[in-house]
């Protein structure tokens, strides 16, 4: 399969800059797990993106020297990490790694946390340097406080400082933000893009979540089952999905099997059918031969409904259909529809209440001809 | 009650607890650490004395302090005279038979010690030596304090090895657990029951500090806990 963008970068290409992470990993688990992957990394702040067990925080151990491939090569920052019979050992990587469970020393404060990294510098260097971090993350309040007597938007940025304070060559981020309701969050991306925006270190940031791949990262990489599947900017390689998997990752509740039944060229669309139900939907155009079978996937929060015929809209897909069931999840309200095929629509509380579903009603769902991705199937 | 015995013995205990909580440590940091493949024989060695007979101890002990070993020759050649029967043996002997009180507990909360807290010390930089004095130690202080306390308190009873090796010198080798089984064997049932109860009562109460200092919450006061229930009963009324 074809990887979605073009720019990747050629791992034997002799012209990757110095201050790029260049990872070249193969290590097998007696699990019968493999990671086998190349890339590089440019400054700035990519997005490893993949689902649990794809092997992220492992090949993050790998860069830090935590774990050892069996064979490949990675280097950063003009020296070599690993290669062959190279092992630099961990402490002389300078790498900073922030740990999922961001592993704060327990029994120091705050700011003796972050001063751990650099205290082969002069003391008044030292507390020149603490003081700067503690200020710019916003954090100086807190540094005579254990982790312990701290909340946890507050540790996640002394993890963060801990780890920049060091003047790292490579910045690896496993989940820093996992934990984290959406406004701290917000927060600390911004210091952690105002910090980088200086520095201009390669930074891999893994995450799951959807929402953190588009508010941080200027490339992504996807891996899956060991293997880099995807690369290219997040809006290029979330927003076009080919593979499923890609398209699983990037919320398609609803992935249909579909043939091109008509090329409209005129109007820069396309009418697929589906192979259970035959729906038509409305797509957009791509190059694709009538009869070919494409994949069609549809975000649960991009359909509309409707319990009256809508009429006056712009959107293509006026599809009717029979509630089968509605679930609450959370804030939000999971309606299960009949249309021919069944489609998952995601709801807000007060749009149930207001439009007094139940399961068995009939409802229209509305569906925007651009909110149909294609993939190859 | 032999105040010089008591004198005697709480000095070897002081001296065997203070080597063994340094010649623990790395002991204890390589029987966690180590990925050599025998490591369970150094770790049965290491444990050998919790279920040796003290005198089958002891008497190899006696045999490798001699004049006739190489440890016991080159003793008597830089001091003139042998281990056995001095102070100095009863210190090794007291060293090896209390080794796994002192070792273990420190093995075990140093293995208790999140090994991604060490993951990060090295990424930050840190040597192992580094990692060891500033995150390893100080998270291993009640692991410290019990391997510490539990060696003094073996080192204060012990009996089987200090008569092998140190027979029963007034004021060089003769401790308390030996005073009292003279005591006992010339039917001087008042003083041997004297010693006994202090010993028994220091036993207790270092034992009591051990488990004090390592109560994590201090959530519940002994005594301030038997003052609201005082407080209780005088509402009650």
């Amino acid at each position: 399969m074809q990887s979605v963008c073009e720019n990747s970068f050629r791992p034997t290409s002799p012209s990757f800059a110095a201050s790029d992470l260049f990872v070249q990993v193969h290590k097998r688990f007696s699990s019968g797990f493999e990671l086998d992957v190349s890339f590089a990394v440019p400054p700035g702040i990519t997005i490893l993106f993949g689902p649990s067990g794809a092997g992220k925080t492992t090949l993050l151990d790998c860069i830090a020297g935590l774990a050892t491939p069996d064979s490949g090569r990675i280097a950063a920052a003009g020296c070599t990490f690993f290669e062959d019979k190279t092992r630099l050992p961990v402490r002389s990587r300078r790498v900073g790694y922030v740990f999922q469970d961001l592993a704060l020393f327990p029994h120091l404060s705050v700011e003796k946390n972050i001063g751990y990294g650099i205290a082969g510098l002069h003391v008044s260097e030292r507390r020149r340097r603490v003081d700067a971090v503690l200020e710019s993350f916003r954090i100086a309040t807190l540094r005579k406080r254990k982790p312990a007597e701290t909340s946890g938007g507050e540790r996640q940025r002394v993890a963060l400082a801990r780890a920049l304070v060091t003047d790292p060559c490579v910045l690896l981020l496993d989940e820093p933000l996992a934990a984290l309701d959406a406004a701290s969050k917000s927060n600390i991306i911004e210091d952690l893009r105002t910090w980088n925006q200086a520095h201009r270190i390669p930074i891999l940031y893994v995450t799951h979540n959807r929402e953190e791949v588009f508010a941080l990262g200027e490339r992504m990489l996807v891996l899956d089952n060991g293997r880099v599947i995807a690369q290219g900017t997040p809006h290029g390689v979330m927003t076009a999905p080919q593979q499923e998997i890609i398209a699983q990752l990037a919320g398609f509740e609803n992935i249909y099997d579909t043939t091109v039944v008509a090329a409209h060229e005129d109007r820069g669309t396309m009418t697929c059918r589906t192979a259970a139900g035959n729906v038509e939907l409305e797509t957009p155009l791509v190059r694709a031969e009538v009869g070919s079978n494409l994949r069609v996937g549809i975000r649960a929060g991009d359909i509309l409904l409707a319990t009256v015929r809508p009429q006056g809209l712009s959107a293509r897909n006026v599809l009717p259909g029979r509630m089968v069931s509605l679930a609450q999840r959370d804030v939000i309200v999971v309606a299960r529809v009949n249309c021919g095929v069944e489609m998952e629509v995601h709801l807000t509380l007060a749009a149930r209440d207001a439009l007094q579903l139940q399961a068995g009603r009939e409802v229209w769902l509305i569906v925007k001809t651009h909110s149909c991705h294609l993939m190859a199937s | 009650m032999d105040w010089q015995a008591f004198g005697l013995t709480i000095r070897l205990a002081v001296v065997v607890a203070g080597v063994l909580a340094f010649l623990g440590l790395p002991i204890a940091h390589w029987i966690t650490y180590s990925r050599w493949r025998w490591k369970f024989l150094a770790e049965a060695v290491v444990a050998l004395p919790i279920v040796l007979p003290p005198t089958v101890l002891g008497f190899y002990v006696l045999l490798a302090l001699g004049s006739r070993s190489p440890l016991g020759r080159w003793w008597q050649g830089l001091t003139g005279h042998t281990l056995a029967f001095t102070f100095e043996g009863l210190v090794i002997g007291s060293i090896i038979y209390s080794l796994p009180f002192a070792v273990q507990p420190f093995a075990a909360s140093f293995a208790a010690v999140d090994s991604r807290l060490l993951a990060a010390s090295a990424t930050l930089g840190a040597s192992k030596l580094r990692t060891f004095f500033r995150v390893i130690v100080p998270l291993s202080v009640p692991g410290l304090v019990t391997g510490v306390a539990l060696s003094l308190a073996h080192t204060m009873g012990e009996f089987g090895v200090v008569l092998m090796v140190g027979g029963n010198i007034p004021g060089v080798t003769r401790t308390v657990s030996i005073d009292i089984y003279d005591q006992t064997q010339a039917l001087n049932y008042a003083a041997a029951n004297q010693t006994a109860l202090v010993l028994l009562v220091i036993s207790f109460f270092v034992l009591s500090l051990v488990y004090a200092l390592n109560r994590r919450v201090w959530a519940v006061w002994p005594w301030k806990e038997e003052r609201s229930r005082k407080t209780l009963n005088h509402d009650g009324h």
